[in-house]
């Protein structure tokens, strides 16, 4: 079985975000980034179902600018055997993404794709669900739980009514939820053995996908500073401000 | 809570820019060991240490290590995190691939030294010691002891000791009493009897054995210091099973106590008694002493490295609090309108403190790191006289590494303190913890006068005065190539006036000493620093030549840190260097006023 993990480079998750000045994004130069916490889940994943011979390769891709190899390379240490880089400079959305890997998984031919369920930059929670429908594959997300039988898959979903299990045939497209595994720190000699295996580059255009953008991004901002709380006196006076000045209920 | 960042940016900017230390690959070994290889090494190892260890550096503290009946109990968490780290190869960085080691750059080490040491230097003890005992069984051990020890040190299975101490010899050596008598019925196995005291990692519950190397007497040996030889006494006696080894029968060596004390209190610190204990003589006999002071560089350079630690550590919570801190007004005039207060980063001499800091940990990064990448040219260079003249200069900078360092990592601990104000003084807030642990560093190793003796006694005269000219030279030669330029001028003066301050006070300590050695020995630690604050200005100005060449192209995004590096370039060389003025005036008055009052008098 060979599984194909795309993983992203993102803004480490312990930077304080900043917004930019000129309210177009948020701060990214000189800003430490780190491969998204999903996506390491979904390469501890697979390599943990290599590591129980349930699974011959692993191969690790990444969407982005040259920096991405760095992640790749951490894929890499992490245990995936080869990597594939898509060059490219654009500003990536959900859809775009979804696309290039949909080219890749036509060349690579892959038995399961893992995706982490969202990225922690846009926490936008697309790109999985979009690929499966593009390829045409089942697709399970926000598992907790993954079982490989002979040609199907049991998964544990986190739903919001509790735990939902699910069987899948092969191919399969999944993402990862926080509580699927712990990931590992790579070990030193592996990312000694990383350093020797190969990462393919190919681009948008290789893959003959238009990647520009189909949303305009108007305005950035900073959520607005939370205000200070009043304490009630009573709990007709908390009903009271729930339902007039709150409006929630 | 205390935070802690390890500071990437800044070691790769010496790494890189100052260093250049992808030219090590070029050394036979280190084929591996290019530049991105070493960057990913330092990201997920500062990983590890800010996830793993850092959040057991105050509980570790708190709780610290229990003893029961001999056996000794590491903090809660201790055990897990020390799987992880030795699961992920870091006890082998820089061991050799021959035993399983992962054979990178020494400099990476001490990379990895600081920033373990800034998380959590409790924790780095055990790791630390067991290279200690690495070093002393590869450099000196038979290719037995080498294929039975090494691969378990490694790995992280076993872990290492140094047993020097005694309670009556600490510095004094040559008074050691252990001794080591030749065991009846076995083959070069000898049966030692003593007892040792304050011995880092001596017993714990991290590692299923423990590898003690102790310093002993053979009974033919020689009065003092040249009748010590290096033994290694394992806890538990290996066995070969299946061509591996496992631990066999316990040895008559065993814990009496653990140590209440100051600080690094996760770090147990033992007495151990030995009766009877199997050992196996390492190196020649009554060569023990000459055996440890081979590797002592690396071992010093080790203390030196936790020194910039605990400086680091301490100067990233004393920003954090000083930009949070509210109090008063700035002098002149109100900085934050909408605030009740200005934060203290605002007021003189809180800023003080923070720059001194600063330029203490940035300078001894580049210092430190410098000598680190001196010491594997020092192994690896294929020419005998680069090997010669890099470890020439290791030798000489080393007491001035471990001393500078130590003695400026606890100073920066406290100013840390004292930008907390109260509470600075409160446990919770972590920094005070810093201190304690920060001060054990200036006093093992060698204390810091005993490394000033070595600089002043041992290194100064050295091959008549050569190992002074490898730092001595270059430093001229540098001088007189940047003097010109008129945008180094203000640290190119300064730091030309020191140098030739230190030249003047070298001679002056080498033809009084001669004479009187109380002289040099009253003047060693005032050497010391001044030899160590010119050897900062060296460092600062190829750091502010490097700025200034960057700042002169289109330095990006990295503008602000280049900037950043010149400034604090100044504060070194206004601030910091005059201090060389003082230290020049003292060892000028000579030791008189020293050493002329009756041991009554006082
Ligand atoms: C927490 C901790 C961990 C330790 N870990 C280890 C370990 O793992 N293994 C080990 O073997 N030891 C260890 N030690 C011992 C440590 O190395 C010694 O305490 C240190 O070398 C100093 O020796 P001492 O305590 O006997 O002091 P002394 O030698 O008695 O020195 C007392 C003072 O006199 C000064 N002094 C002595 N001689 C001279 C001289 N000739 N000229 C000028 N000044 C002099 C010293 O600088 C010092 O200020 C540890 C100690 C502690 C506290």
């Amino acid at each position: 079985m060979k599984i194909l993990v795309p993983v992203k480079r993102v803004i480490d998750a312990y930077v304080k975000i900043r917004v930019k000045l000129d309210e177009t994004g948020v701060e990214t130069q000189n800003v430490k980034m780190s491969m998204n916490p999903f996506c390491e889940i979904a390469v501890e994943e697979a390599i943990r179902l290599k590591e129980a011979g349930k699974a011959d390769e692993v191969v690790a891709v990444s969407a982005g600018p040259d920096a991405c190899q760095e992640t790749l390379r951490t894929a890499l240490a992490i245990g995936a055997d080869k990597a594939i880089h898509i060059q490219t400079d654009a500003d990536l959305q959900p859809l775009a993404i979804a696309k290039l890997l949909k080219g890749v998984a036509e060349s690579e031919n892959p038995d399961l794709i893992i995706l982490g369920k969202q990225a922690i930059d846009g926490d936008n929670n697309q790109t999985g669900q979009m690929l499966s429908a593009l390829l045409g594959w089942p697709q399970g997300t926000f598992i907790s739980s993954l079982d490989i039988e002979d040609d199907s898959i049991v998964i544990t979903r986190e739903i919001d009514g509790g735990l939902q299990t699910l069987r899948l045939n092969r191919p399969a497209v999944l993402t990862t939820d926080l509580r699927l595994n712990e990931p590992r720190y790579p070990s030193l000699p592996n990312m000694m053995k990383a350093k020797k295996k190969p990462i393919d580059t190919t681009t948008p255009e290789t893959l003959g996908v238009d990647v520009s953008p189909r949303f305009e991004t108007l305005k950035v901002s900073e959520p607005p500073a939370r205000e200070a709380g009043v304490k009630v006196d009573s709990v007709d006076a908390l009903i009271d401000k729930l339902k007039n000045e709150a409006k929630v209920i | 809570m205390p935070i802690f960042n390890a500071p990437t940016d800044d070691i790769k900017f010496v790494l890189h820019e100052i260093l250049k230390c992808e030219t090590l690959s070029a050394l036979p070994g280190y084929e591996d060991a290019s530049a991105d290889l070493i960057d990913q090494i330092i990201d997920e190892g500062s990983k590890l240490c800010q996830e793993e260890l850092f959040p057991l550096n105050q509980s570790g503290d708190e709780e610290g290590c229990h003893f029961d009946n001999g056996t000794v109990t590491t903090p809660k968490g201790f055990q897990q995190a020390y799987d992880l780290f030795t699961e992920g190869g870091w006890v082998g960085l820089s061991c050799d691939p021959e035993y399983g080691g992962m054979g990178l750059p020494q400099l990476v080490n001490f990379v990895m030294q600081e920033i373990i040491s800034a998380a959590n230097m409790s924790f780095g003890m055990y790791p630390g010691l067991s290279q200690g005992a690495y070093d002393a069984i590869h450099l000196h051990g038979s290719d037995e002891q080498k294929a039975l020890y090494l691969p378990k040190i490694i790995e992280g299975k076993w872990s290492g000791t140094m047993n020097l101490t005694e309670p009556h010899c600490g510095t004094d050596l040559g008074l050691i009493r252990t001794k080591a008598d030749p065991a009846p019925d076995e083959d070069g196995a000898y049966l030692i009897t003593g007892s040792k005291i304050y011995i880092s990692a001596g017993e714990h519950d991290l590692t299923e054995n423990i590898v003690h190397l102790v310093l002993a007497r053979l009974p033919d040996a020689p009065e003092g210091v040249k009748g010590i030889s290096l033994f290694v006494v394992p806890k538990f006696l290996p066995k070969e099973d299946n061509g591996d080894w496992t631990i066999g029968e316990r040895n008559g060596v065993s814990c009496g106590s653990i140590e209440k004390k100051m600080g690094i209190k996760a770090s147990a610190t033992c007495v151990m008694n030995y009766e009877n204990a199997k050992g196996w003589l390492v190196g020649a006999p009554h060569k023990g002493l000459r055996a440890m002071f081979t590797m002592m560089n690396a071992a010093r350079l080790g203390v030196g490295m936790q020194g910039l630690g605990m400086g680091e550590i301490a100067y990233q919570n004393a920003v954090a609090f000083a930009k949070d801190r509210l109090q008063m007004r700035a002098l002149d005039g109100t900085k934050y309108p909408d605030k009740p207060a200005d934060p203290i980063i605002v007021h003189p001499d809180v800023r003080k403190m923070l720059m001194t800091g600063k330029a203490f940990t940035e300078g001894a990064r580049a210092l430190s790191y410098w000598v680190g990448m001196q010491l594997d040219i020092s192994e690896k260079h294929p020419d005998p006289a680069k090997r010669e003249e890099a470890e020439e200069l290791v030798a000489l900078l080393t007491p001035i590494i471990k001393a500078y360092q130590t003695d400026m990592g606890s100073d920066v601990a406290n100013m840390a303190v004292q930008v907390h104000g109260g509470h600075g003084f409160i446990w919770e807030y972590g920094v005070e913890q810093y201190v304690r642990d920060a001060r054990i560093a200036q006093i093992y190793e060698g204390t810091n006068g005993i490394q000033a003796l070595d600089l002043v006694g041992r290194k100064m005269s050295k091959k008549y005065g050569r190992l002074l000219r490898r730092f001595f030279h270059p430093l001229a030669a540098y001088i007189e190539k940047t003097q010109s330029d008129e945008a180094l001028q203000e640290f190119v003066f300064p730091l030309a006036k020191a140098f030739a301050k230190l030249q003047q006070a070298t001679v002056m300590i080498a033809t009084k000493g001669l004479k009187d050695p109380n002289e040099a020995g009253a003047a060693s630690t005032d050497y010391l620093r001044m030899f160590a604050l010119v050897a900062m200005g060296y460092m600062w100005l190829q750091m502010a030549e490097k700025a200034q060449e960057n700042l002169a192209g289109d330095a990006g995004e990295k503008t602000e840190f280049y900037e950043t590096k010149l400034q604090t370039a100044r504060f070194f060389f206004q601030k910091m260097l005059p201090e060389t003025d003082a230290r020049f005036k003292t060892i000028l008055a000579g030791a008189d006023s020293v050493m002329s009052l009756k041991a009554e008098a006082f």
